[in-house]
């Protein structure tokens, strides 16, 4: 090949890494934010117990993993309905007498998560655990891919889809999210709200124990580890405003982008700092959110 | 009726009942020697603390069945840090208040040896800091056995360049160690003829290396080296492999192994990562295999044993040989006693007190990961701590209280 040339392609080659890290950066924060944003985004739980829920998936995959399950089964079934499980006794528990009342969602979960944080450390041991990926890396041209990067940019994806056909496409979306908004007309047309907020609390549960799950063979998993994602759960759902599949979508993408971005131009912790100062400019900038100025009545 | 009580009155009294208080203290002291531990046993770092303080209980209980330390049976006080900064201080400050130890042994971040090491200092406490560190502390209170740069990465780096190239990328826990550990590379890939041609700096909460994996790649540097630490920096290693890189770009690092990542890695994981240390497992010597016995007959079998767990447990035995020199456990006997050239032999093989550093003159082993072990590939005997030597002289200066770095 000429000079010029193998230089093209090169860079052709650079450019699939950093598309490739950029849409697992963005898939990350959707993972990450999804169960959130329907517990906080939806139901006006401020869960900060999210994380931890997360760190469960984590721990339910890998006691699975350890009992026998096939990684992808534990994974994708049995820590989301572990977590989910998990959920729905503490909505019928704690959540169910605090509905409408914010500040006090805030310190219940609170308390929830240093609760979770001390199980954990009794049952699993204070120390690192983790399990290897289950996919192999691949090449681009002269760059080396970590295959589950895609695995978890497909679940992202796939993640997104499922959310926005249940809440469009189905009755239960429907009566979900008009339970959301007018509980009393709800319940006059015949529908239980209190049935509704359990089951989509466990929903919510169930996708933060999913994120957990997937992410736990890219982590060494520790009983604290859900510090590591409640900020920028927050962070993303509050930007992305009163609309959930567009609001996720749509705050995922910027934030992932900026942190990608600065993170190849400079370093990763200048990444995350500028993935930071992007939510301050938002917020200052949007206040209620990207979804009240575009995507406006979107899902 | 009024009490009147002025502030001299007030202090006499309670000074009488702080006196009458520390009297158990006093006579409990006299029958047993107290040595007291901060080592994190929980937390991100226990994978390193567990077995350092598996490795300080083999070591009391040898010495105890032995006979104790100058007839006198030896006491073990150890805190659990949690992996926390915050109980280091906290916990140092009870052993030499409230427990009165003769000596602490402990800390394994530099972090947190310099969190304790002014307390340890002010109360005239001797402290043993046994983990390799980034060099250059120079305090006549304190001993130190681990390996520096001059004694590990002075070898590691050009073995590690002759094997891959000259153009090195680095990459390097974000705190004390790896900012000063991060220069002595540059340092030594320079003076090999080599260019360090990137070098990124990660929290010790960073588990997500994927845009530095991808960096790297931009870069294609022939040698990547990480001073990686902790549990969380465990996942660059198993991303590295997970993207292939580990096929692609030869790996060395200054503390990988010393948590015994290399079996918590698949074989797969950690095949050709290349590594300097005083310890292997591997080290088939008279001194070593007794050593594994006696572990196995303690703990089942040698999992555990890793690097610092070895230098913990020879740094302990340094100090009880001090102490039957000096014959007394007082701080300045024993110092004295251990700047006379003291030197102990064991299962890492000879060490020997530097007595202008306090730093030990020790071997170091280039080895490389094989299966979940540390294959020796070439062993060089009783190597100087002379990046310490260089700046530090206790015998000169003995009033010298810090830590020196390298200017690069």
């Amino acid at each position: 090949m000429v000079r010029c040339c193998l230089k093209e392609a090169k860079r052709m080659d650079l450019a699939v890494v950093i598309l490739v890290e950029v849409l697992y950066a963005i898939a990350w924060l959707v993972l990450v934010s999804a169960g959130l944003a329907v517990v906080f985004g939806m139901m006006k739980v401020i869960n900060l117990a999210h994380g931890e829920f997360m760190v469960l998936g984590g721990y339910a995959t890998i006691t699975a993993v350890g009992l026998g399950v096939n990684i992808f089964v534990a994974m994708l079934i049995v820590a989301p309905l572990v977590v989910g499980l998990f959920g729905l006794i503490v909505e019928r528990l704690v959540f169910r007498h605090l509905y409408g009342r914010m500040i006090d969602t805030m310190l219940a979960s609170w308390g929830l998560s240093l609760m979770m944080i001390g199980a954990f450390k009794m049952i699993f041991g204070n120390t690192t655990t983790g399990v290897s990926g289950p996919i192999p890396g691949f090449t681009v041209g002269n760059y080396q891919i970590n295959g589950y990067n895609f695995f978890i940019i497909v679940v992202a994806l796939l993640l997104l889809v499922a959310m926005l056909a249940v809440l469009r496409g189905t009755r239960a979306g429907l009566v979900a999210r008009g339970a959301m908004q007018r509980p009393d007309m709800a319940s006059a047309m015949g529908h239980s709200p209190d049935r509704i907020y359990m089951l989509t609390f466990a929903i919510g549960s169930a996708l933060s124990g999913l994120a957990g799950a997937v992410l736990a063979p890219l982590i060494g998993l520790v009983p604290t580890a859900g510090a590591g994602f409640i900020a920028k759960a927050f962070i993303t759902v509050i930007a992305g405003g009163p609309s959930l599949v567009a609001g996720l979508a749509s705050a995922s993408g910027v934030f992932g982008l900026v942190n990608q971005f600065f993170s190849f131009l400079v370093s990763p912790v200048v990444g995350e700092v500028a993935l930071l100062v992007a939510a301050v400019a938002l917020l200052r900038l949007l206040p209620r959110g990207i979804t009240t100025r575009f995507f406006r009545g979107r899902l | 009726m009024i009490v009147t009580l002025n502030r001299r009155s007030f202090l006499a009294s309670t000074a009488a009942a702080t006196g009458a208080l520390m009297m158990p203290g006093i006579a409990r002291a006299q029958d047993a020697i107290r040595v007291g531990t901060v080592l994190d046993v929980s937390g991100i770092f226990d994978a390193y603390g567990t077995p350092m303080d598996m490795a300080q209980r083999l070591a009391v209980s040898e010495i105890n069945d032995a006979g104790g330390l100058l007839d006198r049976p030896v006491e073990l006080i150890s805190y659990d840090t949690q992996s926390d900064i915050a109980l280091y201080t906290q916990y140092a400050q009870r052993l030499v208040r409230q427990d009165n130890v003769d000596v602490v042994h402990g800390g394994i971040l530099s972090a947190s040896r310099e969190a304790i090491r002014q307390t340890l200092r002010r109360a005239n406490t001797l402290y043993f800091y046994n983990v390799q560190y980034e060099g250059g502390v120079c305090d006549r209170n304190a001993f130190f056995n681990g390996v520096t740069p001059a004694q590990q990465a002075e070898v590691l780096v050009p073995w590690a360049m002759s094997r891959s190239g000259p153009r090195v990328y680095i990459l390097a826990a974000d705190y004390n160690y790896g900012q000063i550990t991060a220069r002595w590379l540059q340092k030594y890939v320079a003076d090999n003829g080599g260019e360090t041609v990137g070098m990124d700096f990660f929290p010790l909460d960073v588990s997500d290396f994927g845009s530095t994996i991808a960096r790297i790649q931009t870069v294609a540097p022939d040698l990547v080296i990480a001073p990686l630490v902790g549990g969380a920096h465990l996942s660059f290693f198993r991303q590295w492999a997970a993207a292939g890189m580990n096929a692609r770009i030869p790996l060395a690092s200054t503390t990988m192994g010393v948590g015994n990542e290399h079996k918590v890695l698949t074989p797969d994981e950690g095949n050709g990562m290349m590594v300097a240390y005083n310890y292997s497992q591997e080290l088939d010597t008279p001194l070593n295999n007794a050593f594994k016995e006696r572990w196995i007959a303690a703990y089942g079998n040698t999992d555990a044993i890793h690097e610092i767990a070895v230098s913990h447990y020879m740094g302990f035995h340094l100090w009880a040989e001090g102490v039957r020199r000096a014959g007394s456990v007082d701080r300045d006997a024993v110092i004295e006693a251990m700047e006379d050239g003291l030197s102990v032999e064991g299962p890492s093989g000879m060490m020997t007190i530097d007595p202008q550093t306090h730093h030990t003159t020790l071997d170091v082993h280039l080895m490389e990961v094989r299966d979940q072990k540390m294959e020796v590939a070439e062993s060089l005997s009783q190597r100087p701590p002379v990046d310490t030597q260089a700046v530090c002289n206790l015998t000169e200066n003995p009033d010298d209280n810090t830590q020196y770095e390298i200017e690069f």
